[in-house]
């Protein structure tokens, strides 16, 4: 026998933790929607469907065509501006659920500079001033409806989600009482809660003749950049980072914690805003009621998936966009109801946020810092 | 509950109370309208009771709970689902049908309280993300569900939605439901009755009980609890299922109580209502439900205001617009947690994943 064989054995060094990167930032959520899908495949087969017929046509519904590609971004372009509004605030310690509130507000201003404001200054507005005042109005609303909460957070500590929450169904109840009303579209045939078109001048041209491709897409991306250039590179961006990260150390190095809070959720709100406003100026050239359900909360979905970074939130988006277009053509293959997808995401969001389980599930290990979201009731 | 939001909560009903019969009087006895004021506030107070209750178990042990909202509305689904199935196909009476249903509702929420408690205690998930999983799945899963087994052709009741065996019966309370006029105050029916007695029964629990102690330790200073040989996950784990049980018979409420029908979102946000109740009224039961009642009392300003649309004064004219009335139960929402009317305190350890 080999002497060194009997030499006490040398304990082995832990072998190191493989917890780069990667796995922390992309296999935890693709795992998520994979498991997602799994399990939605399984609800498929239960209530009689075909699983992987029904894939196959979300797919193709998705991507199968140069049309469903156009959808596709079309169906993308809101879920980014919505996605970044919600990474925004969560990168601030604020957790805006409140981006349906805002997106509808946003719209419904947009819409009425777009058809009101030509009637207001009794002349034609150039194109450019009239759409670039349409969309900064549609902000502005959406920054107004996330500000309230923000400053109601800074100045009482009142928790943001319940008042989001709030603040959208004020939205709700106001947008159906102007478009039923004030702003309803007076032509005599309309039956419908709608404001009338907005003026030619106040529409952002369509890039191609025979699809609804459109530059509120090429926006959602470059802002995408932007906001993490905001982020990431300015000093404002490192003081909402900061503040959320953890607020007494960020009072402690100078920063106006209150001033930060209320900015980081109007800034989150404006996003939503112009998630809406973009809806009414680039491609619907109007506000109808309910066009903008679901988009608030999934947006929060798409920002925890995308672990709110622009780049997972553009990817993210897109995901949910192709899910949401392609649903339709599955409903038609396979007679599932395309509120199937509702349950999928909302697996997604479940593995997403619960990591924990995927990295039970799939012997991951456990990173050893964890991610704080928001704060429990006035902390 | 202190002077300053007791006086708050009078001067808010007072005043709605006062602006319907003031509007109403020339046409009906000024007596008859409060009766049914009253009347309508104790039934509508009912699910943010309940939801409030809800909150309060969980808090009070530690875990913040904004699934209120998706528990009501899961419960709200499967105990409809379920009184409607076996009335329609196994031609059971309306009132075992109704009563099961409400057994469902109450374990519908019960389990998706367990859910929370996973999430949240086991994986230390953030409750509230772990919270909105649980209204965005339940929105997703009643959504589809719904449209699957009702609107399909071929499903289960043939493609339209069926007769539903009807409401909860209502119970008079002998003598008191006598009085003239008023006593339409004491007719209610049994989920309403029952989460009056539930905001006293926890009430006791909470504050008499040995049970309630630990619950309320494990909440404030759970490290301090766990030294003592309090198991502080298990006690988490009870109270989070109490409350989702809670929150489920709250959900009842809304399919077979109030109307006998199912639809999308029909809770239109009383869950998180209910959560400004509790942090309104301090975390306890009774300040829970006075709460409760100003809500309730909101929204039988906009119901009772509704009959009386056409003697609202022109210069009142925006009191017609419902979309406008609707508004107030979320503005007082707004108010309250402002803490304009003074500020409560949280229990310490609230939303906080206990690590050993």
């Amino acid at each position: 026998m080999d002497k060194e064989n009997l030499k006490p054995q040398e304990p082995t060094p832990p072998e190191p933790i493989n917890d780069s990167k990667f796995i922390n930032i992309y296999l935890v959520p693709i795992l998520a929607v994979v498991t997602a899908l799994i399990l939605g495949a399984f609800i498929i087969w239960w209530v009689g469907g075909n699983p992987l017929l029904a894939y196959k046509g979300l797919l193709q519904g998705a991507f199968g065509s140069v049309r469903a590609l156009s959808e596709t971004t079309v169906w993308a372009s809101p879920y980014i501006f919505a996605g970044l509004a919600v990474a925004v605030g969560f990168k601030g310690g604020l957790f805006n659920i409140g981006g349906e509130g805002q997106l509808a507000f946003g719209a419904v201003a947009a819409s009425w500079a777009g058809y009101a404001l030509p009637g207001i200054f009794h002349a034609q507005i150039p194109p450019i001033l009239h759409i670039l005042l349409s969309v900064g109005i549609g902000m502005l609303a959406g920054a107004i409806w996330g500000g309230i909460p923000g400053y109601l957070k800074a100045k009482t500590g009142a928790h943001e989600v319940i008042n989001t929450i709030m603040m959208n169904y004020i939205a709700l109840n106001l947008t159906s009482f102007l478009l039923n009303g004030p702003m309803k579209d007076p032509s005599p045939s309309n039956v419908i809660a709608r404001t009338p078109l907005i003026a030619e001048s106040a529409r952002i041209p369509a890039i191609f003749p025979n699809y609804r491709f459109h530059w509120g897409f090429i926006l959602a991306l470059a802002l995408a950049f932007g906001v993490w250039w905001l982020l990431w590179k300015t000093r404002l961006g490192f003081e909402i980072r900061t503040t959320g990260l953890n607020p007494d150390a960020a009072k402690y190095a100078g920063i106006d914690v209150a001033k930060t809070i209320v900015i980081a959720m109007s800034l989150s709100g404006a996003l939503a805003g112009l998630a809406g406003a973009i809806e009414v100026t680039a491609l619907n050239y109007r506000h109808e009621l309910g066009f903008s359900s679901g988009y608030g909360f999934d947006a929060i979905a798409i920002a925890l998936l995308g672990k709110n970074h622009p780049l997972g939130v553009v990817l993210a988006s897109l995901l949910f966009a192709a899910m949401r277009n392609g649903a339709t053509k599955m409903q038609f293959l396979t007679q599932i109801p395309v509120d199937i997808i509702s349950i999928i995401q909302a697996l997604i969001l479940l593995f997403v946020s619960a990591d924990a389980i995927v990295r039970y599930i799939y012997r991951i290990r456990t990173p050893q810092e964890r991610v704080v979201y928001t704060r429990g009731w006035g902390k | 509950m202190d002077l300053k939001r007791s006086i708050f909560i009078t001067i808010i009903v007072a005043f709605l109370y006062s602006i319907v019969i003031l509007i109403g009087k020339d046409t009906t006895q000024p007596l008859i309208i409060l009766t049914s004021m009253i009347a309508t506030t104790i039934s509508v107070a009912t699910p943010l009771t309940l939801g409030a209750l809800c909150g309060t178990f969980c808090e009070r042990s530690g875990v913040t709970n904004i699934g209120i909202e998706g528990m009501m509305l899961s419960a709200a689904f499967f105990g409809w689902l379920t009184s409607i199935y076996l009335n329609t196909i196994y031609h059971v009476t309306p009132l075992p049908s109704l009563l099961i249903g409400v057994f469902v509702a109450i374990l519908t929420g019960g389990l998706l309280g367990l859910l929370h408690a996973w999430l949240s205690v086991t994986f230390k998930v953030d409750q509230i993300i772990s919270g909105t999983v649980i209204n965005i799945l339940a929105t997703g899963v009643t959504g589809f569900l719904n449209r699957q087994l009702f609107f399909e052709k071929g499903s289960i009741f043939g493609g339209n939605v069926p007769h539903a065996p009807g409401t909860l019966p209502i119970i008079a309370i002998p003598g008191l439901s006598q009085i003239p006029v008023f006593g339409k105050v004491f007719e209610q029916q049994p989920i309403a009755w029952t989460a009056i007695i539930l905001v006293f029964v926890a009430n006791f629990v909470l504050f008499r009980t040995r049970w309630g102690l630990r619950t309320r330790a494990v909440g404030e200073h759970p490290r301090a609890a766990d030294t003592v040989g309090i198991n502080v996950s298990f006690m988490r784990y009870i109270n989070v299922i109490i409350g989702g049980c809670l929150a489920g018979l709250g959900g009842a409420y809304f399919t077979l109580e109030s109307v006998p029908s199912f639809e999308p979102l029909m809770t239109n946000g009383r869950g998180f209502i209910s959560l400004a109740a509790m942090i309104f009224g301090n975390w306890t039961p009774l300040g829970a439900w006075a709460a409760a009642l100003v809500f309730g009392a909101a929204q039988a300003f906009q119901i009772n205001l509704q009959f009386f649309r056409d003697l609202i004064p022109p210069q009142w004219a925006f009191l017609q617009q419902s979309y406008i009335v609707g508004l107030t139960p979320y503005i007082l929402t707004m108010i309250i947690l402002a803490g304009l009317i003074g500020r409560t305190t949280s229990p310490a350890a609230d939303g906080t994943p206990y690590e050993k």
